[in-house]
């Protein structure tokens, strides 16, 4: 039979309609096994508190365009320490800017408005009182795209302790700048050419430089968001292999695209679903025996 | 049948994309390349006109750089000059005394006086300056050059035509014979025109010069570059990284780009309400100029200051902020360095503009025939195109070779500055 592209194409389609229509057949079949959560609950699955918190939030509503846009609806989370937490969830679910409430960086956008409770070993971080500069330095952050200063690799990482007086001296300086570096496994790769631009770096090593920039200022928690999504693979596992370290010293929250990521580093994993917390706990258990449908639904790659 | 197949189109009976593809390309390209030939024409005639602008100003003024000079043999008498008081003395008598040797048949009255205007009257001031240096010639007999008066000058360069009647040229043929005279016994020749580059204005063509209006527009501009630049860049930091965005904020915005559209000569009427009649003062000073030029120059520098904000990608904000950099810190220490070529490059494009501006110095005073160089910000002056404007209004012929010398000059000073402003650029470039 002759068949031009076009009817081939249909042809195709086709075939995957028919696939598409016998998945909720299987679904039924699989959620037979085990009781889920349905799809349309929307309150929290898990158990959200740990013992002696380092970051807890009761009750967060994230508002966009002064209240007209609800980003985030009623979530409540606690972060222990020196533990890796992971967000997951499809695009547009609200973990970034979940994040962003920890440090307060949603402040510069404008309209943003944060209700509810986030409190840092006991401290409320929207109090009036909370001075956002120190508690940028104590909860710092890694963005999803490599954003080095234009400047040297070694001002990059010097200007953090700089601004807020944590060196007095070149001498100082230098073992910072070394000692981050080392702690960020860049030093034997850039130990020579420190007073070169740091966006001269390769995406990986820029990255490596930018949790450098973050641990030189000595932070007690350290915010990734999707950090490794502008990176190789081989880049990303040197930085997973990277947060593993860090766990020992901080307590790191990493939002990720990347389930085999968020698996590989996390301890504990939660899952956003537009704007709603579904679902959270030990990671082995969210991905092995999720609680709720639509955890089951992401982790078994339906949507997002 | 395969994929390929069908991109090739060799199918069967029906339409194939690739035909109507293939049906419309011709006329696609052609469109194209009537865009582009457009566009090209444009450049093209652009250039055209360009270079007809400079030919026609070269080709006017390239004379004016050049001064026909006049031998004189003074004698410098000793009876006729005080010691004591070297100005006192008669210098334009012993200017004509030497006319009339080297004339020595001219007696009518009114024909010597047609002679006496051979030179320059500035040609007694030289004679004036060289005895004040050389008081040891007094006694002696000189040899001098003078610059020529501007008809003489005219005539050497051929703006006077030799070949037209009489009574319809500027100088009789007894005139023309005495510069022939000259001509022969080779005390007439042209010489570069240093007078031109070192007086200030004057109404004898030979004797005005560039400095004096030359130096008046420094004085203004560096007035308003003082001014408008820390100003600017303050209000469009304010404006762009602090200010919060409401009913007022958005009101500012909308009058400051409608202060960029304001007529200069309002600005000009502005200055002189307030610069010169309430807070009283001097009138044609390069500081009130560039008071004026300041308030006319803000706008394009906080509009252009506010872009090169703009153009400051968030992530380096947001890595500032992320380490714990106040927003002070994070504007001084990241956003400043990377938006300062474009701020640069706005205030110099601010600055060619009021470099080139006339209409609000009129009003100021500005205009005013000033023959002194200013020495200060508070001196009377004049500023470039303004002086442009005055030569331009002269009926003098040899006027209009300096107008054209005069706009060179000004385009000289407008090519350094944007000369300047693209290797600041450069220079303070950084890539993210």
């Amino acid at each position: 039979m002759q068949m031009t592209a076009a009817e081939q194409t249909a042809e195709q389609a086709e075939a995957d309609m028919k696939q598409e229509e016998a998945t909720p057949e299987e679904t039924v079949k699989k959620s037979g096994k085990r009781k889920l959560v349905a799809r349309e609950e929307r309150a929290t699955v898990g158990e959200m508190a740990v013992e002696n918190p380092r970051m807890s939030c009761r009750n967060v509503d994230v508002y966009y365009n002064f209240g007209e846009k609800k980003a985030i609806n009623n979530i409540s989370l606690d972060i222990g320490r020196n533990e890796v937490i992971a967000m997951i969830g499809p695009s547009g679910c609200g973990k970034s800017t979940f994040l962003r409430c920890l440090n307060r960086m949603n402040d510069t956008i404008e309209g943003c408005q944060v209700k509810g409770e986030i409190s840092m070993d006991g401290k409320n971080i929207y109090d009036k009182d909370v001075d956002v500069v120190p508690l940028r330095a104590q909860v710092g952050m890694v963005f999803q795209k490599p954003n080095p200063f234009p400047k040297s690799i070694y001002e990059n990482i010097a200007y953090g302790p700089k601004i807020h007086g944590l060196v007095q001296n070149r001498d100082e300086t230098d073992e910072l700048v070394e000692n981050s570096l080392k702690r960020a496994g860049l030093w034997n790769e850039v130990k020579d050419r420190l007073d070169q631009p740091g966006t001269g770096l390769s995406g990986g090593q820029q990255q490596r430089l930018c949790i450098a920039r973050t641990i030189a200022v000595n932070p007690e928690i350290i915010l990734m968001d999707e950090p490794c999504s502008a990176l190789d693979p081989i880049a990303t596992a040197i930085i997973e292999d990277l947060i593993d370290e860090l766990k020992q010293e901080y307590t790191i929250a990493i939002v990720t695209h990347s389930m085999q990521q968020a698996s590989r580093v996390s301890q504990r994993t939660a899952y956003f679903h537009l704007g709603d917390l579904i679902e959270i706990g030990p990671t082995d258990q969210i991905f092995l025996n999720p609680l709720h449908q639509l955890t089951e639904d992401y982790i078994t790659g339906r949507f997002g | 049948m395969s994929n390929s197949d069908a991109i090739n189109g060799s199918g069967n009976g029906r339409v194939r994309t690739m035909d109507i593809v293939n049906k419309g390309l011709a006329k696609r390209y052609k469109r194209e390349r009537r865009f582009r030939m457009m566009g090209l024409s444009a450049i093209i005639l652009s250039l055209a006109f360009l270079s007809l602008l400079f030919i026609s100003i070269i080709a006017n003024g390239y004379t004016a750089f050049e001064q026909t000079m006049i031998q004189l043999d003074v004698h410098l008498d000793a009876q006729e000059i005080d010691k004591e008081n070297l100005a006192a003395a008669n210098y334009l008598g012993l200017i004509r005394t030497s006319l009339k040797k080297t004339f020595p048949d001219v007696k009518k009255r009114r024909d010597k006086r047609k002679m006496y205007n051979l030179v320059s009257p500035g040609a007694s001031f030289m004679l004036q300056d060289f005895v004040m240096r050389n008081r040891h010639e007094i006694g002696n007999t000189i040899t001098i050059w003078v610059p020529a008066d501007d008809d003489v000058d005219m005539l050497m360069k051929g703006n006077i035509k030799r070949d037209v009647p009489e009574s319809e040229r500027r100088m009789n043929d007894m005139q023309l014979s005495w510069v022939d005279k000259l001509i022969a016994s080779g005390q007439i020749k042209k010489v570069f025109n240093t007078t031109f580059f070192t007086a200030g204005d004057s109404r004898e063509p030979e004797l005005a010069g560039i400095w004096g209006a030359a130096c008046g527009s420094f004085y203004t501009l560096i007035v308003t570059l003082l001014l408008s630049f820390p100003i600017g860049v303050a209000a469009a930091v304010y404006l762009e990284e602090f200010a919060p965005t409401n009913r007022w904020t958005d009101l500012i915005e909308v009058n400051i780009n409608n202060l960029a559209a304001v007529p200069s000569i309002v600005f000009g009427l502005l200055g002189l309400a307030v610069f010169l009649n309430f807070f009283e003062l001097p009138r044609s000073a390069p500081l009130v100029g560039g008071l004026v030029l300041t308030l006319m120059t803000l706008p394009t520098i906080i509009i252009a200051s506010r872009a090169a904000l703009k153009s400051v990608p968030p992530s380096i904000r947001e890595a500032a902020l992320g380490v714990g950099a106040s927003k002070t810190q994070m504007v001084t220490h990241h956003v400043l360095p990377l938006a300062l070529p474009g701020m640069l490059t706005g205030t110099i494009i601010g600055m060619a503009q009021a470099l080139g501006e006339t209409a609000p110095l009129l009003m100021i005073g500005m205009v005013a025939f000033i023959v002194d160089i200013p020495g200060g910000f508070t001196d009377p002056s004049t500023v470039l195109p303004v002086q442009i404007f005055l030569w331009a209004d002269s009926p003098e012929r040899a006027f209009l070779e300096r107008t054209s010398a005069a706009i060179m000059i000004l385009l000289a000073f407008l090519v350094t500055m944007n000369a300047v402003a693209v290797l600041l650029r450069k220079k303070f470039e950084r890539r993210w």
